[in-house]
């Protein structure tokens, strides 16, 4: 019942705050994703004790052979924890914010991580499509109706994309339930098909495309700089914290598991446009001036490294995917509140208008630092340990690609210690000299990112265990 | 059979109650009430079919897929005039023979589905076309509803003969009228037989709007009172399908004859569909946007008449369903504006918070978005073609032209929730506003769960 919980309180909550006026929304969303934070933390401890507990099945449509089927393993536990803290997080950052139509925003918000939750736990194949879409559409209007000048274009684009990537999965997904003997969508059925390598061959391009489009890697990104870019920030928190994250699930859940010789014969294939996803993006991101598309390439290299991990297939390299999708979704959403910080008191997100706030902003430029290093992998904060693990994974499947995947940390660097001294360092302008320090509640949020960096980042062990029984 | 006597019956009573009646306003609550009686007649037939079908006289066969598709096209009727019927006083001064005339074309809809004679298919597809012609020029001092009837007409004309020459030859070849006796699904295709398949093909194909036989289409939804199009564009066109599919799952389906026919409306259906969806994009009013969209509808719901499984009978009724409602409620809404462009939508969602919701949902409906009555829909034609097995190429070009869908019908969606304006809203009565909210529960309890549905098949 914790699962069914996990995905009906941001569910009601959300349609409740539709109707609320005032400051009414903003306590709601607050006290929803405390809760689901708690039911989340308690389906953490309930996987150790008892794991069968979290798992429930009710009939939903016997003609289809479809049933409502929700469950939670390690890598579920894992993400829904990260879902909810990366809500809360959120609803940290901006409760002092005047939002416009705030039961609208909250309303959305809300919905879409009832989506998010949806995915994660779904073991029915059809449940996780609609999930998939639920995910989204909240988000297509967030973006759209919150975001920046050009949204209206740009979050179209997102929306087409995504529904295409979904379509064809779609077909994926009717194809294999016509394989099953007993015609379910049940994960299990799913898993345990005996396909032909004629089948796999062209499957899984149908599964790979829709979570490649979502990561997103390589040549399917052309969505998410602009998106992320246009989105309001509490949104592209959401988007590059959790939402990329339904990608790299899709690929541990359905993909590899479901068509896994398939994913064997093109793997290099996936590799090689996961690596020049990293280094591409990489490279634009060291010649952007502007922050939020510069964390927006990042983000890319950053997936592009866990999605060739997830095709290294070992042991090592999942445990690392698993780890770091975490500790990505903590890291990158810190360096978003920082971002919608500095475009929140300047009104500017270019890098070259900025300078010097070290001396006026003291708490935000250590936060910023931290982060920054945090987020490049620096030993002893959490980065490191997933990056590690990905590394020695890809290295063992095949030594070259290892090498040009690493050349993403050298660029990384680069890029996060330019970015660094251009925000924070050198000499301040009249517009950086009026800037004020971070609020309670902007620090709260970032205080929390900042403990959890270092307490994974020393003591991984415990979400290294929450992880390791997925494979 | 319930179905096909109380519409006809209703009929003649309308054309009557014309005479004695002079408000405009009661006649809508006649036929509000007669096409609720026809609704249960039809549906206390379900017992009878309860073990199986029956014939009557060799010429119609009732079945349980006959009455469940009927209380579909009934039932999307209901709804018809609880969104729409009081737009029937503003078209002209007939308002009682324009009902009439609706109860004439659903008894065609209703012979259509039960039809076991090649001469009763002829005559559904007739009682169905002919009202239609009329209701399409009922708007006489408009020079484009004219020619839309005219147009109509003539093209219409046009296939019957087709689909008489179709007839005709298959007659030669199978000697028989009975659609289960014809036999023609052996291993040798005789070719009168083949003639006669693609003629009779081709005549649906116009019937449905199916490319190329769609250009009558988009000038006559255009050119027809907006009230009437809504309901061509959707019950009527589910009538030409359930003939279609009827027909062909019936009498050509099996042994060497399917193969021939199903590869020419394999690249009909293909056709149909990127046609429809590419000229959708490119178009500036959202009811001519509404024509091609049904078009591109029209190619997903052959995905249905090609694949001949239980997939494809299921497929049929809910799609007929969920796009008969979506399709039926965005009308009901586009008639209230006075500016039928994607503009004439911008802002509609701060002055008209309801109604913006309620096109939002039809249209996610429409584009097949889960949660929604389409998507179940579109789910189960495409599960169709795919258990056709052959049909792969053709699931792909559908997909990709649903992920283009998105753009048309979204554009309204951002007209009318992203951008500035001050749309022109006729008063909205209390009593629209309760039939949209039931038109959107539907699409969302078919969403959550279509069983209701086609568990009844």
């Amino acid at each position: 019942m914790l699962t069914v919980l996990l995905i009906l309180i941001p569910f009601i909550a959300g349609l409740i705050a539709f109707g609320l006026k005032g400051s009414g929304p903003k306590v709601l969303g607050m006290i929803a994703s405390l809760a689901s934070v708690a039911i989340a933390i308690g389906a953490g401890c309930t996987f150790h004790a008892s794991p069968d507990k979290l798992s429930f099945v009710a009939s939903w449509i016997p003609q289809l052979g479809s049933q409502f089927r929700v469950g939670l393993d390690g890598m579920g536990v894992m993400l829904c924890l990260l879902t909810a803290i990366a809500f809360l997080l959120v609803f940290i950052t901006i409760y002092n914010r005047d939002i416009e139509r705030p039961n609208g925003f909250y309303g959305l918000m809300l919905l879409s991580q009832a989506g998010l939750i949806g995915v994660f736990t779904a073991f029915d194949a059809l449940q996780f499509y609609i999930f998939w879409e639920l995910a989204l559409i909240p988000v297509y209007f967030l973006c759209s109706m919150w975001g920046g000048e050009k949204r209206i274009p740009v979050t179209f684009k997102f929306f087409v994309y995504t529904f295409l990537g979904s379509l064809l999965m779609l077909v994926g997904i009717i194809y294999l339930y016509f394989q099953t003997p007993d015609h379910s969508f049940s994960w299990t059925s799913f898993t345990s098909l005996q396909l032909s390598m004629g089948d796999q061959k062209w499957l899984f391009w149908l599964f790979f495309v829709a979570f490649a489009i979502k990561m997103p890697v390589f040549p399917f990104h052309t969505w998410q700089p602009d998106t992320y870019d246009q989105s309001p920030t509490p949104v592209t928190m959401i988007l590059s914290g959790v939402m990329v994250k339904m990608g790299l699930f899709g690929l541990l859940r359905w993909l590899m598991p479901v068509v896994p010789q398939g994913a064997a014969m093109w793997t290099d294939v996936a590799i090689v446009l996961s690596i020049i996803g990293i280094i591409y993006a990489s490279c634009i991101a060291m010649v952007q001036s502007d922050l939020k598309r510069l964390i927006a390439y990042s983000s890319i290299a950053h997936i592009g490294l866990m999605s060739a991990a997830i095709f290294a297939h070992n042991e090592q390299s999942t445990q690392g995917v698993l780890l770091q999708m975490f500790n990505h979704g903590i890291n990158i959403i810190g360096l978003w509140i920082i971002v919608d910080v500095i475009q929140n008191r300047l009104g500017v997100k270019n890098m070259d208008q900025l300078g010097g706030m070290a001396r006026k902003a003291p708490r935000m430029a250590i936060f910023l630092v931290i982060i920054s290093l945090a987020n490049i992998g620096l030993p002893l904060t959490n980065g490191f340990i997933g990056e590690f693990l990905m590394f020695s994974g890809l290295f063992q499947y095949n030594h070259w690609f290892m090498a040009f995947a690493g050349l993403g940390i050298i660029l990384a660097a680069v890029y996060t210690l330019n970015m660094i001294q251009k925000v924070i360092f050198g000499e301040g302008n009249t517009l950086t000299d009026s800037t004020t320090d971070l609020q309670p509640g902007e620090t709260l949020a970032l205080s929390l990112i900042v403990i959890m960096i270092f307490v994974l980042g020393v003591y991984p062990q415990p979400m290294l265990d929450l992880v390791s029984k997925v494979f | 059979m319930n179905a096909l006597i109380s519409t006809a019956l209703s009929g003649v009573v309308l054309m009557f109650v014309g005479l004695f009646v002079r408000n405009k306003q009661h006649i809508k609550f006649f036929a509000i009430a007669a096409i609720i009686i026809a609704f249960i007649a039809n549906l206390a037939q379900f017992p009878s079919v309860e073990l199986g079908s029956y014939t009557m006289y060799g010429m119609i066969e009732v079945s349980r897929f006959s009455v469940l598709f009927n209380a579909v096209a009934l039932g999307a009727t209901l709804l018809y005039f609880l969104l729409s019927g009081s737009e029937f006083e503003k078209v002209g001064e007939h308002v009682a023979d324009y009902f009439a005339l609706i109860f004439f074309i659903l008894a065609g809809i209703s012979l259509a589905s039960t039809f076991s004679n090649l001469l009763m298919l002829f005559l559904a597809i007739e009682i169905m076309s002919i009202p239609q012609y009329v209701l399409a020029g009922t708007d006489r001092k408009n020079l484009k509803s004219n020619e839309a009837s005219l147009k109509y007409f003539l093209m219409g004309s046009f296939s019957t003969g087709i689909l008489l020459m179709g007839i005709a030859l298959i007659y030669g070849a199978a000697g028989s009228f009975n659609i289960t006796e014809l036999g023609l699904g052996a291993d040798s295709v005789h070719p009168l037989a083949l003639c006669g398949i693609i003629l009779m093909a081709f005549a649906l194909a116009f019937k449905v709007s199916a490319v190329p036989f769609h250009f009558w289409t988009p000038d006559v939804y255009d050119g027809s009172p907006t009230v009437f199009t809504s309901f061509m564009a959707t019950v009527v066109k589910a009538g030409g399908f359930v003939a279609f599919l009827r027909m062909f799952h019936v009498s050509f389906a099996g042994g060497a004859i399917s193969e021939h026919w199903t590869l020419i409306l394999s690249i009909i259906t293909a056709a149909t569909l990127i046609l429809g969806n590419f000229s959708a994009v490119f178009q500036q009013s959202v009811k001519r946007m509404l024509a091609y969209s049904s078009i591109a509808q029209a190619g997903f719901m052959l995905f249905a008449v090609i694949a001949i499984n239980q997939f494809a009978a299921q497929g049929i009724i809910l799609y007929a369903a969920a796009y008969s409602i979506a399709t039926i409620g965005v009308f009901a809404v586009l008639m209230k504006l006075k500016d039928y462009t994607f503009e004439g939508f911008n802002g509609l969602a701060k002055k008209q918070p309801l109604l913006a919701l309620a096109v939002t949902i039809f249209l996610f409906s429409l584009a097949g978005i889960p949660v929604t009555a389409g998507f179940f829909a579109k789910y189960f034609v495409l599960s169709a073609a795919i258990q056709h097995g052959h049909l792969l190429w053709l699931v792909i070009v559908g997909v990709l032209c649903a992920a283009i869908s998105v753009y048309y019908y979204f554009r309204v969606i951002i007209a009318m929730y992203f951008k500035q304006g001050d749309p022109e809203v006729e008063p909205v009565s209390g009593g629209l506003k309760a039939a949209l909210i039931l038109a959107v529960a539907l699409v969302l309890v078919l969403g959550l769960f279509p069983n209701l549905l086609i568990g009844c098949l």
